[in-house]
């Protein structure tokens, strides 16, 4: 790793912490090998986080698996996609009255002992969601494929020109939010593959947002979802949706934030 | 002019789709809100079946000279397109209240467990 950025303390959480309620959102589908290792490296970073895994309808023992390792599990009784799952997480941050709620995905490609790192702008006040990118500087361990490494230029391209504010990674699920933050997902997210879509969003409900570099590992276990032919209809999805997206005009209160 | 044939056929079987959904409609097997578009698509196509004249004067309008009755598709194939379109839209809701019901039976079945657990 070229750069290192304040490794003194890596796994201490920031002093700010204290007195806040604050969850973690694990999404996972039939992530029974990696998920163990996600927890355990989420309580290293933090022993009062929350830990809620969201079970997006595994056919593995993803839950017993979660449960034994003592994390609260959220399980959908079938799958809903990602953006689905990980709602489910932010309406169970929002209802318990979280301050604070990271999403780490149950894969174990986001290192939770960087999580300092994406929970600084936000404990700091200057973001409402925090984005760990994995391209803000070229911090290497993060290898995809080519198409797809195209495809998420080409996006944050386009959402950078959208949103008016320089954008690397616009599909990257590793993320910290605040109040105003959950509340906004909590009550709109989009589906199928929501990072981008609720990247636009965010800026829309005039929220801010800000990136944090942070290198990504290899996947744990399981599977990816995107493949070959899905980043294809990824990315025609994905710009049909911001595009229509520009145009509508309700954009949906936001109730219930303070 | 529309053969006699054609118009004959086309007035049966459209007041037939009328008859169907109407059928439908009585045993609780069909939503009124669904099948206002099929009654509509029913009854124009009826009436332009049977309304011989008029079929011709609108197939003059549209310059539609050598076979009238090519009016009659048109008209059937739009009203297919719409009422396709509007399952389409049910569809969307559909899955999108399905996922609202997913989210608040995994975050239910949590909350019980919870409870559950704590009491024992």
């Amino acid at each position: 790793m070229p750069e290192t950025v304040e490794r003194s303390a890596p796994d201490a959480p920031p002093v700010s912490l204290a007195g806040l309620r604050r969850v973690a959102i694990v999404p996972a589908l039939n992530e029974e090998a990696a998920l163990p290792r996600v927890i355990d490296e989420l309580r290293a970073f933090d022993p009062g986080l929350d830990i809620v895994v969201v079970d997006d309808g595994s056919g593995d023992r993803t839950a017993e698996v979660a449960e034994a390792k003592g994390a609260r599990v959220l399980r959908l009784p079938f799958n809903l996609g990602i953006g689905g799952a990980v709602q489910t997480g932010f309406r169970f941050a929002f209802e318990n009255d979280y301050d604070l709620a990271v999403r780490v995905d149950g894969d174990g490609q986001h290192d939770p002992s960087q999580l300092a790192r994406v929970l600084e702008p936000v404990l700091a006040g200057d973001a409402d969601i925090a984005v760990g990118s994995r391209f803000v500087a070229s911090e290497g361990g993060y290898r995809s494929s080519r198409p797809r490494r195209v495809g998420i230029r080409m996006l944050a391209w386009t959402v950078s020109r959208i949103v008016g504010q320089r954008v690397t990674d616009t599909t990257s699920g590793f993320q910290a939010l605040n109040r105003r933050g959950i509340a906004l997902f909590a009550r709109d997210y989009p589906h199928d593959y929501p990072e981008v879509e609720a990247t636009v969003m965010v800026f829309r409900h005039r929220l801010r947002l800000q990136e944090v570099p942070v290198a990504m590992r290899e996947r744990g276990g399981g599977r990816s979802s995107i493949t070959a032919l899905r980043s294809v209809y990824y990315m025609v999805k994905v710009l049909l949706a911001i595009f229509v997206g520009l145009f509508r005009r309700n954009v949906v209160p936001q109730e219930g934030i303070e | 002019m529309t053969p006699l044939a054609v118009s004959i056929a086309g007035a049966l079987a459209s007041f037939t789709l009328v008859l169907v959904v109407l059928e439908l409609i009585r045993s609780h097997r069909l939503r009124e809100r669904y099948a206002l578009l099929w009654l509509v698509t029913g009854l124009v196509l009826t009436a332009l079946s049977a309304w011989r004249g008029g079929l011709n004067t609108i197939a003059g309008w549209f310059g539609v000279r050598s076979y009238p009755p090519a009016v009659l598709f048109a008209v059937g194939l739009l009203f297919i397109l719409a009422v396709l379109l509007h399952y389409s839209t049910v569809i969307s809701r559909l899955s999108d209240q399905n996922v609202v019901l997913a989210q608040r039976l995994a975050l239910l079945e949590s909350e019980l467990r919870g409870r559950e657990s704590r009491a024992s």
